[in-house]
């Protein structure tokens, strides 16, 4: 029951795609089933000591002093070091993905609760922990910023008296769209609609936590650095400019990774001290944080304060979007977003709609709490204005009295009007969004399930029934409008084929679960012919893997994927040429088809791509300026951002007695263009999904008034299990890129980014019979039992 | 203090420390890195092993404590070259993504098979509720536990035909683990 709209054929005219895109089993697996992953954690060199750093137990505090001579002296012990003895090399202040800095060991003051003080090595983890316990820290206690509508109040405590000439607590402010257009289209709205809503802090918490083993060889002066990365390259450039050592000394290797979502973008502290006490100590060192750290240092997601404004016609007709977004940035900038968008990609708050006007003013703070916002498959800020926009538009169909669905279905950006420049300057590649929506409807019984509510509520009972509809931006991005710290956000891809006809892929970006070894090899198998059995893939090495930002975003595919094909079709070119030596015909006469060139209308003058490289390693001769060998290396800037859609809808019945929400069912139609591997499609989708309810019903990193992390354990911090979610609907329809090689557009965070708002919209929509119009997330069972009260609060 | 246990049918005897924790003495002192260390508090079962055949989360028993006693990890899943249809399972259904979950959930799930053969999606979801994935929103993972049984009902119904058309004593002896429970 799908629509599936015609592919953009990149090809020439008479290339046939040789190997086909289709479900097909990991080959990443087989090692991860017997056990046999390799993490972090599992690296074990000769000689290798531990690492574990003492934190602050409180969020504002001037240190007083720092006393280590016990911990120095307690069995086991090789060294113990704080952050004034990091300062005398200049390395107690390291930068931040965001042009801020961020302290590496404490000097100063402490600036959230589990901030890093000092680190212990040690000869194993047991005896660094032993040694924690006996470094004596005096603290001066200051008063915490906790609450960030406070955090530019006159009389608030200064948070970042570091940097100087600063006085408040203001981070940056940031605008797009049009004011006085969007203020006169609401002038003459028949309607508008306020709410004011909170996204409240988040955590990706993967099941691996962050961690690094660092082996600096002094001899050579070579730094090997196995550590939990996402932008392996990236970091390496980082830690070139951090530490000092030249960037073809250092080696940066991100093996297997348990699990991303954003929290491994960053550069931690934790690996900076690594580092260093392999250096300081001649030996290799690992750190792994537990549980607790990653909870209460690791980069967050969400905290923004948002009020959204709509204006529409009496008839349902959306004129304008507009909102103000007060956003808790933590005790540093750690967001990592592109450099000319502070807010990331936030401005894709108009959603799906065609308007008329739109405006976004954003004020972020500083406050006491962990740094980060970078994460928890963000799309860059996207899964905030999504829950935004998706939020105000079910607003307003309850005060037209509007079915949410026909809401959505009458302002839709039209298929004839892609690409398609919104109100707030981006370009949306392509889209057709009328069918995602009527086959998310078709598939989840849309009707019978309104019959089916309104039964129930004359028997009081609640049930609801949430729609969302999102557009994504994902797969940053053009060069000319996009960089991390001066880093354009290009990917490179390197195809070798042997001469047997087997070939390696080496990729720019890096895997957390995502199963780049598999579909990667599609990708490049799809263009040369090579089986994807045939195609080793490589990544995650620095050392060996050409340069590029690596995988956030949702960016793999679009950037990375779109490299691979490239690099595959300069080599197909190639062995066209080789080729038409090996049949002595000019290369106007070949065709392509199935790995194979053959003469035009002679199928049996053949040459296969194993023959081709063969010939290109071999003796024989080439043809004319032709030079040996069959690989190819290329980097790929985009041209745009892409842009995945998708109709989500979630059924929830709740429990009049215990307000306990039960997500019955979660239909979640996706367009991410061209299709790959569906099977690897859907568990993302089905992962991101799980994100989805655990944000909506049950995950919030909450603070008491002096900034104590409530949320500091997975006893406290509840993540969604098997017994939280449904078994998922999911349905797709496809609208392929038409500036990406093969048409892809990313899925790795669609599913995060549109379930929030219907899982909240469904709860909301239970909730009518109380009169209820809006309730914050997390929709614990005592915050909807508020809000069957009409006591509903903001969850901060 | 020096510890004695058998590991995937292995008998193991080391001078440890008493604190030591089960998923520390498998990982760093055996170097069995298949079974994860999470979070400490009992809460993510990516340290799930077999303690005397049961499921037990590592992190929170002392190696001490397995001292005399059989201990199984995703090491000892396989036979040899065969995979367990629990791991065959969990490769045909997507059950994996990131894997770091994996080794104890298919311990978990291989051990419900064991007592359940058939279990119901409900049942699968309780069984394997004590632990956390974060990328497969455990729907795969139903269906590989589910496609397990049902390639262990058909091998079985297999194994009786055959058994029918042939003397029952070739059977008993074949393809029984060798796992002693004590």
């Amino acid at each position: 029951m799908t629509t599936v709209h015609e592919r953009v054929d990149t090809f020439h005219d008479n290339d046939q795609k040789p190997v086909g895109y289709g479900r097909m089993l990991r080959k990443e697996d087989p090692r991860f089933l017997r056990g046999r992953g390799r993490y972090v954690d599992d690296v074990q060199l000769p000689g290798m000591l531990h690492l574990a750093i003492l934190r602050s137990p409180v969020a504002h505090a001037r240190i007083v002093s720092i006393d280590t001579s016990a911990a120095e002296a307690s069995p086991g012990v090789k060294a113990v070091v704080t952050g004034a003895m990091l300062a005398q090399q200049n390395l107690a202040w390291m930068p931040t993905l965001s042009n801020d800095v961020q302290a590496v060991l404490a000097t100063d003051k402490v600036r959230f609760q589990g901030q890093e003080v000092a680190f212990v090595v040690a000869e194993d983890r047991y005896a660094a922990r032993d040694a924690l316990e006996l470094i004596d820290v005096e603290y001066d206690v200051l008063d915490p910023v906790i609450d960030a509508r406070r955090a530019l109040e006159s009389d608030a405590p200064l948070i970042r008296d570091d940097l100087d000439g600063k006085t408040n607590n203001h981070c940056f402010d940031w605008e797009t769209g049009d004011e006085a257009a969007t203020e006169a289209v609401f002038a003459r709205a028949d309607v508008v609609v306020s709410q004011d809503l909170v996204y409240p802090r988040v955590h990706p918490a993967p099941m691996e936590t962050c961690g690094a083993v660092a082996d600096y060889d002094a001899v050579d002066g070579k730094l090997r650095l196995w550590s939990t990365t996402q932008a392996p390259h990236a970091h390496r450039t980082l830690y070139a400019i951090v530490a000092g050592l030249p960037e073809h000394k250092i080696q940066v290797i991100s093996p297997d990774i348990g699990g991303g979502f954003g929290n491994k973008v960053p550069i931690y502290p934790g690996y900076v001290c690594a580092i260093v006490a392999s250096i300081v100590t001649g030996k290799p060192v690992k750190w792994m944080e537990d549980r607790s750290e990653n909870l209460i240092s690791t980069g967050f997601a969400r905290d923004y304060i948002m009020r959204g404004e709509i204006a529409a016609t009496r008839d349902g007709r959306i004129l304008g979007i507009r909102t103000n977004v007060l956003a808790d940035h933590g005790a540093f900038n750690g967001t990592a977003a592109p450099v000319k968008y502070p807010a990331g990609f936030f401005g894709v708050f108009t959603g799906s709609y065609d308007i008329e006007a739109a405006y976004c003013k954003m004020t972020a703070v500083y406050t006491n709490k962990a740094p980060g916002g970078v994460a928890y498959a963000c799309s860059f800020r996207i899964t905030e204005a999504v829950y935004l926009v998706e939020r105000i538009v079910d607003c307003l169909a309850d005060e037209l009295g509007m079915d949410p669905a026909e809401l959505r279905l009458k302002n839709f950006i039209q298929p004839e009007q892609f690409p398609y420049t919104t109100k707030t300057g981006w370009v949306y590649d392509s889209g057709n969004y009328e069918p995602t929506m009527r086959l998310a409807m078709e598939m989840a019984g849309y009707d019978e399930l309104r019959r089916e509510q309104a039964e129930k509520r004359a028997r009081d009972e609640l049930m609801g029934i949430g729609i969302a509809f999102f557009t994504e931006a994902v797969g940053a991005g053009p060069r000319k409008d996009m960089d991390i710290l001066g880093l354009g956000m290009a990917d490179g891809c390197e195809l070798r084929v042997h001469p047997t006809g087997k070939a390696v892929v080496r990729l720019s970006v890096q895997s957390q679960g995502q199963g780049h070894e598999t579909t990667f090899a599609q990708i490049v198998a799809e263009e040369i012919g090579i089986p994807p059995s045939d195609i080793e893939v490589l990544h995650g090495d620095t050392d060996n893997t050409p340069f590029g930002l690596g995988t956030y975003g949702s960016r793999s595919t679009p950037v990375s994927g779109a490299a691979a094909a490239l690099v595959a079709r300069k080599v197909r070119d190639k062995a066209r040429i080789i080729a038409s030596g090996m049949l002595e015909v000019s290369v106007a006469d070949l065709e392509w088809e199935k790995g194979a060139f053959h003469v035009a209308g002679d199928p049996g003058r053949s040459v296969t791509i194993q023959d081709i490289a063969l010939r290109a390693h071999g003796a024989g001769d080439l043809p004319e300026g032709i030079e040996g060998g069959l690989e190819a290396q290329i980097c790929y800037n985009p041209s745009n951002l892409t842009y995945p859609h998708g109709a989500y809808i979630c059924v929830v019945d709740i429990d009049p007695g215990t307000a306990q929400v039960t997500v019955r069912r979660f239909i979640a139609v996706d367009d991410c263009g061209t299709r790959i591997n569906p099977m690897i499609i859907e568990g993302q989708v089905h992962g991101g999904l799980t994100d989805g309810v655990g944000m909506a019903l049950m995950e919030m990193i909450a603070f008491d008034e002096d900034g104590n992390c409530l949320g500091a354990s997975l006893m406290d911090y509840l993540i969604p299990t098997s017994l939280e979610v449904p078994d998922w609907e999911t349905g797709f329809t496809v609208t392929p890129s038409p500036h990406h090689p093969i048409g892809a557009k990313g899925v790795g965070e669609s599913a995060t980014v549109g379930s929030p708002p219907a899982i909240v919209n469904a709860v909301v929509d239970a909730l009518k019979p109380f009169g209820v119009r809006h309730a914050d997330m997390p929709l614990t069972p005592s915050r909807v039992w508020d809000a069957m009260r009409g006591q509903a609060r903001p969850p901060i | 203090m020096q510890v004695t246990m058998t590991v995937n049918d292995v008998e193991v005897t080391r001078e440890i420390e008493a604190r030591l924790l089960l998923v520390h003495f498998l990982r760093d002192v055996l170097g069995l890195t298949g079974t994860h260390w999470g979070c400490d508090t009992s809460n993510c079962g990516t340290c799930v092993v077999w303690l005397d055949g049961e499921p037990v989360k590592s992190c929170t028993v002392l190696a001490a404590m397995a001292g005399g006693h059989q201990v199984r990890t995703v090491e000892g899943l396989a036979k040899g070259a065969e995979l367990d249809p629990i791991q065959q399972g969990f490769m045909q259904c997507h059950g994996l993504q990131c894997g770091f979950c994996t080794p104890g959930m298919m311990m978990t799930a291989r051990a419900l098979l064991d007592r359940n053969p058939d279990p119901s999606e409900t049942e699968i979801r309780e069984a394997i509720s004590g632990q956390i994935c974060r990328c497969t929103g455990y729907a795969t993972i139903v269906r590989s536990v589910r496609w397990a049984a049902v390639a262990e009902a058909q091998a079985a119904a297999q194994v009786t035909e055959t058994t029918e058309s042939s003397e029952a004593g070739e059977i008993d002896n074949a393809g029984q683990p060798a796992e002693a429970v004590a």
